[in-house]
């Protein structure tokens, strides 16, 4: 037929036309630049998630109550050539208030390097190594490149502990709302009738009930000789027993309007099986929605779980998160004194504005379809 | 004779009409209300009406892609067996699904976006039991060559394609399962005028190659009547005439036929289309008016018509029209 | 058909319009070197499949052209009182543009649900635009006045009850009565040009024949002058004075409605009337038809955009360069090389 061969010529056009659905829906993401930017943050974040010793200079939890308040050490690259310092640190008891006051020296150079050995840890829990990416050239130097705390802690190193534990409550909530909300709005909208008047009636219940009370109530009953792990899982459990609703509804949506769609009516003509329909027509035409909408909601569970562990309900110390980091900046004491304490809160801005830049992205491409 | 391949009896469907918290049905939607008619074994059957006359409707029922309210459907199998497709259930239609098949309105909306060529046409084979690849290739290559696009377009997407080109993957879909009978629900309306052709075209063609039965469900009479041996009109609900193509456009017998002819534009500058032009406007399904459901927009309408419902008569042969004075009306075209 | 009015001045002369779109994927030249005049109280049909650029255009003149596209070329040339006022180069959003929209220039647009507001009664919307722009002794009318004048429109538009109607909101009224009470709206401050963007395409073809005869009874008792925008050959056929055909962003054909119907000169136009089913054509034969399918708008063919599916096409010359608009008449015009080798300039 001669209208094909018009229609087909350019090298551009081929290549758009055996484009798989993700393709298209990477060449618009790609497009987006600010989304592009923040999925790099996104990745370095969870590099860090998957082995946050491998970052840290030091034990997280050493505590030297001689090396309190220390301020940020900044870290130099260059002296006469490459070679990596950051300045030492003099401490002096103010005779009046009694406090150590710090001061940097840059006359003392402290030599740092990167990939060095260290404190011996275990990646993955695989195999055991203790090479650093930084850390001080004399393992018996500490060195704190963003401050210590009133117990003399790393916050670098804290902060990549807490990183990991934030994170990964984002993720796993998440995927737990993700499982709920498809498996339970899927049932819902395909078979409708009473289990959907009962699964709406449900969802409406939980978002009807006040979250924080909630929250605090359902974390306040946690024993409290649980141990940190029990306590994250549960913590992330009961952000996602809310956290499906939302999505729950949005899958039903999704299901009631595809079964309308001409596409489904025609594989129902083929004669496909009704779980066929729904997991080679249905499930992949929403499935990017869902991913968009996901990475939406990881920042809410991000900011619920700092939340919570600010007001000490959540993840308690001697477990690490965001939320704990931040318990350390709660008196304006320490913030007039120690404003370096502020810095996981803006790495939680950073993380939460990054997600919601990758979530828009998405969001704008899921649907390469649209005209 | 044999039995006609599918013989429509009484076929009706009612929407209810939901109001209120307790959803209490306060009334019905008489989409498609006692409409029979049969389709012989490779002839067109062109079902016209203007929009909610329940064409569609009566079209999805026969493909059992919803439930009808009442009547029967009955179909004659590939083994001279007659079934009545309305009362069964998904699992003893199963089986029949691969005889009667559909070719959608909307060139892009019933494709599925996600999936090649390959996979849209290659699915019906899939679930009705052709498990292999190979063999799949081979026959969606024949198909794709059937509707006139190159094999090679298999690994494709349907955003690659032009409207009617992706009708063509539609209808090139359709007859994958070798259906004996094929329900097109308007399949050129939402094509170009240039690319409209093609595809009549192409209906036409494939009819006599595959002996295929269509029933042709279309809003356009030009379009209708191109492609049809028989033609049925449909008003609120009802048949309200069936005649050869021929003849109901040489004879109309029905005022709302005759009508909907006239209110066609021609594409003729010397031809004028100022006279009789119907008043007013199709009435609720939901609350037809009594007696003739035409007879509010009918010049021809009498007292009779407003009290007594008229019934489907024949006329001539062949010919059935609803309406009182369908003998005695002069209704041919200008 | 009324024989075509003569005024000596057109209303609008559309010169060389170009618009192009700036896409990731590339520039789409949707309207490419468009000339028309419209004169005053006739009617144009522009006339063209999808992709043509009729809308487009129809857009430019309104300067309703959103980002990306943008008006790259051409004069679109307006006669109000002696000097022309050249559309193209009014800002978009500028008070002289805002002023001519809606009370020189109005629009019928093809989905009359999504142009009215489901908040607001439609007689409120149609006041409201009566009151925007009606004056009387250089004084605005008041709102009793204009209540008034929109209850006579709904009767001159052929609604019912129309005093009960204007206080119906848009979704209560049916496709026919919600395209009257649109066309009741464009009509509102007496334009002296209306825009009908494919009006009759949503509605049903017994509908469709009350809106076409109520607009032509409209035409002839208002004297507007009507740019009518449709794909419909039939409908063009019952409507327009004069037609342009346009193809790809393109004009192939414009002439008086009689000479384009009855002696077409450009190839597709021809093909295009060979090709529509009517209800004069022989039954179940198989139609006369156009081969291959519209190109995509980043693909278009170089040289005359019609020439891959041209059955006339001379080979070196279709293919190299693109026909230019050539005159044939005061009132007719074709660019193709069958009837003149003038190119446009590469």
């Amino acid at each position: 037929m001669s209208d094909v061969q018009v229609a087909v010529g350019a090298a551009v056009e081929d290549r758009v036309a055996v484009a798989s659905n993700w393709k298209l829906v990477w060449w618009r993401f790609r497009r987006h630049h600010l989304a592009l930017v923040s999925a790099g943050i996104l990745i370095c974040m969870y590099l860090v998630v998957l082995c946050p010793e491998f970052f840290s200079t030091q034990n997280p939890e050493r505590t030297d109550a001689r090396q309190a308040f220390i301020p940020v050490q900044t870290l130099h690259f260059f002296d006469d050539g490459w070679n990596p310092w950051v300045p030492g640190i003099a401490g002096k008891r103010n005779p009046v208030t009694l406090r150590m006051e710090w001061t940097t020296d840059p006359q003392r150079k402290v030599r740092v390097q990167f990939f060095t050995a260290g404190e011996p840890y275990r990646v993955l829990g695989l195999f055991g190594t203790n090479i650093h990416v930084i850390g001080a050239a004399d393992p018996g130097q500490r060195i704190f490149l963003l401050g210590s705390d009133r117990l003399g802690r790393d916050q670098w190193s804290r902060i990549m502990r807490g990183t990991q534990t934030s994170m990964t409550v984002g993720l796993v909530a998440v995927t737990l709302s993700v499982i709920f909300g498809v498996v339970l709005g899927g049932i819902s909208g395909y078979f409708g009738g009473a289990i959907d008047l009962v699964i709406q009636r449900l969802i409406e219940l939980l978002q009807s009930v006040p979250t924080i009370p909630i929250w605090l109530a359902l974390s306040a009953a946690l024993p409290r000789d649980w141990t940190p792990i029990q306590v994250f899982f549960a913590i992330t459990v009961i952000l996602s027993l809310i956290g499906w609703t939302t999505l729950a509804r949005e899958v039903r949506g999704r299901f009631l309007a595809l079964r309308e769609e001409d596409f489904v009516l025609a594989a129902r003509l083929a004669g496909c099986s009704r779980m066929r329909i729904i997991l080679r027509h249905m499930v992949p035409t929403f499935m990017s929605h869902i991913i968009a909408t996901s990475s939406l909601a990881i920042p809410v569970m991000i900011i619920n779980e700092t939340s919570l562990s600010f007001l000490g309900l959540g993840i308690r110390p001697p477990a690490i998160s965001w939320g704990v980091l931040l318990q350390e900046a709660q008196n304006i004491q320490t913030l007039a004194l120690a404003p370096w304490l502020l810095i996981p809160g803006l790495i939680v801005i950073v993380a939460v504005l990054a997600f919601n830049l990758v979530g828009d992205g998405l969001r704008d491409a899921s649907d390469p379809y649209s005209h | 004779m044999t039995a006609p391949l599918l013989d429509v009896r009484g076929l009706r469907k009612f929407f209810p009409i939901a109001k209120g918290l307790l959803h209490r049905v306060t009334g019905h939607v008489r989409a498609v209300d006692d409409v029979s008619f049969t389709v012989q074994e490779g002839e067109t059957l062109g079902l016209v009406g203007e929009s909610g006359c329940g064409k569609t409707t009566t079209a999805r029922c026969i493909l059992r892609a919803i439930e009808p309210t009442g009547g029967q459907i009955l179909y004659r199998t590939g083994s001279d067996a007659v079934v009545d497709l309305a009362p069964m259930s998904a699992g003893e239609l199963a089986p029949l699904r691969k005889d009667i098949q559909m070719i959608f309105q909307d060139p892009f909306g019933s494709l599925n976006p996600r999936m090649t060529l390959f996979d849209n046409v290659g699915e019906p084979l899939l679930v009705n039991g052709v498990r292999n690849r190979r063999e799949r290739m081979d026959r969606v290559a024949d198909l794709l060559r059937l509707v006139g696009l190159r094999p090679e377009f298999m690994h494709r997407f349907p955003h690659a394609f032009s409207g009617g080109q992706r009708q063509r993957i539609g209808i090139a879909r359709a007859l994958a399962t070798g259906p004996r009978l094929v329900v097109a629900d308007e399949p050129v309306s939402a094509l170009d005028v240039s690319v409209q052709a093609q595809v009549l075209n192409l209906l036409l063609e494939l009819q006599s190659r595959l002996r295929l039965t269509f029933l042709f469900v279309a809003h356009d009479l030009s379009v209708v009547r191109h492609i049809s041996d028989r033609v049925a009109v449909m008003y609120v609900g009802q048949l309200v005439e069936l005649a050869p193509t021929g003849e109901i456009f040489r004879r109309p017998r029905h005022p709302y036929t005759a009508a909907l002819m006239r209110a066609v534009p021609v594409p003729d500058p010397r031809v004028s289309c100022d006279d009789g032009i119907l008043r007013g406007e199709v009435p609720s399904p939901a609350a037809p008016p009594p007696g003739c459901y035409f007879h509010p927009r009918c010049v021809f309408a009498e007292d009779r018509c407003r009290r007594e419902a008229p019934v489907l008569q024949e006329v001539t042969p062949g010919h059935f029209a609803r309406c009182h004075f369908a003998a005695e009306l002069e209704l041919g075209m200008g | 058909m009324p024989p075509i009015p003569t005024a000596t001045k057109p209303l609008l002369r559309v010169r060389d319009l170009r618009v192009s779109f700036r896409m990731d994927e590339g520039t789409v030249r949707a309207v490419d070197g468009v000339s028309f005049d419209v004169f005053p109280s006739q009617v144009v049909g522009i006339v063209g499949e999808s992709g043509c650029g009729k809308s487009v255009t129809m857009r430019a003149v309104l300067q309703l052209i959103d980002a990306p596209g943008r008006i790259t070329s051409g004069e679109i040339l307006y006669r109000q009182g002696a000097t022309p006022i050249d559309l193209a180069r009014l800002p978009p959003r500028g008070r002289l543009m805002r002023a001519l929209r809606g009370a020189e220039i109005a629009l019928i647009p093809q989905e009359p649900m999504a142009a009215f507001s489901p908040v607001h009664t439609v007689g409120a919307q149609i006041i409201e635009a009566i009151l925007l722009h009606e004056r009387r002794d250089g004084r605005p009318i008041g709102r009793e006045q204009a209540r008034a004048m929109t209850v006579e429109l709904f009767r001159d538009v052929g609604i019912s009850m129309a005093e009960q109607r204007i206080d119906a909101y848009s979704w209560q009224l049916s496709g026919g009565l919600r395209q009257r009470a649109m066309i009741a709206m464009a009509l509102s401050c007496k334009p002296r040009l209306l825009i009908a963007d494919e009006p009759t395409t949503a509605i049903d073809v017994t509908t469709q024949a009350q809106i076409l005869a109520l607009l032509r009874e409209l035409q002839r008792k208002y004297q507007t002058a009507i740019i009518f925008i449709t794909h419909d050959l039939g409908v063009i056929a019952q409507m327009a004075h004069y037609v342009v055909v346009m193809y790809l962003g393109r004009v192939m054909e414009e002439g008086p409605v009689d000479e384009i119907f009855h002696s077409p000169m450009h190839p597709y136009t021809k093909a295009l009337l060979r090709s529509i089913p009517s209800l004069q054509t022989e039954v179940r034969a198989a139609l006369p038809v156009i081969a291959g399918a519209l190109p995509h708008p980043f693909n278009r063919p170089a040289g005359c955009p019609f020439h891959p599916r041209c059955e006339d096409i001379m080979r070196e010359r279709c293919a190299m360069a693109v026909p230019a608009l050539h005159s044939l008449g005061p009132r007719r015009a074709v660019s193709c090389f069958l009837h003149s080798d003038l190119a446009e300039p590469a």
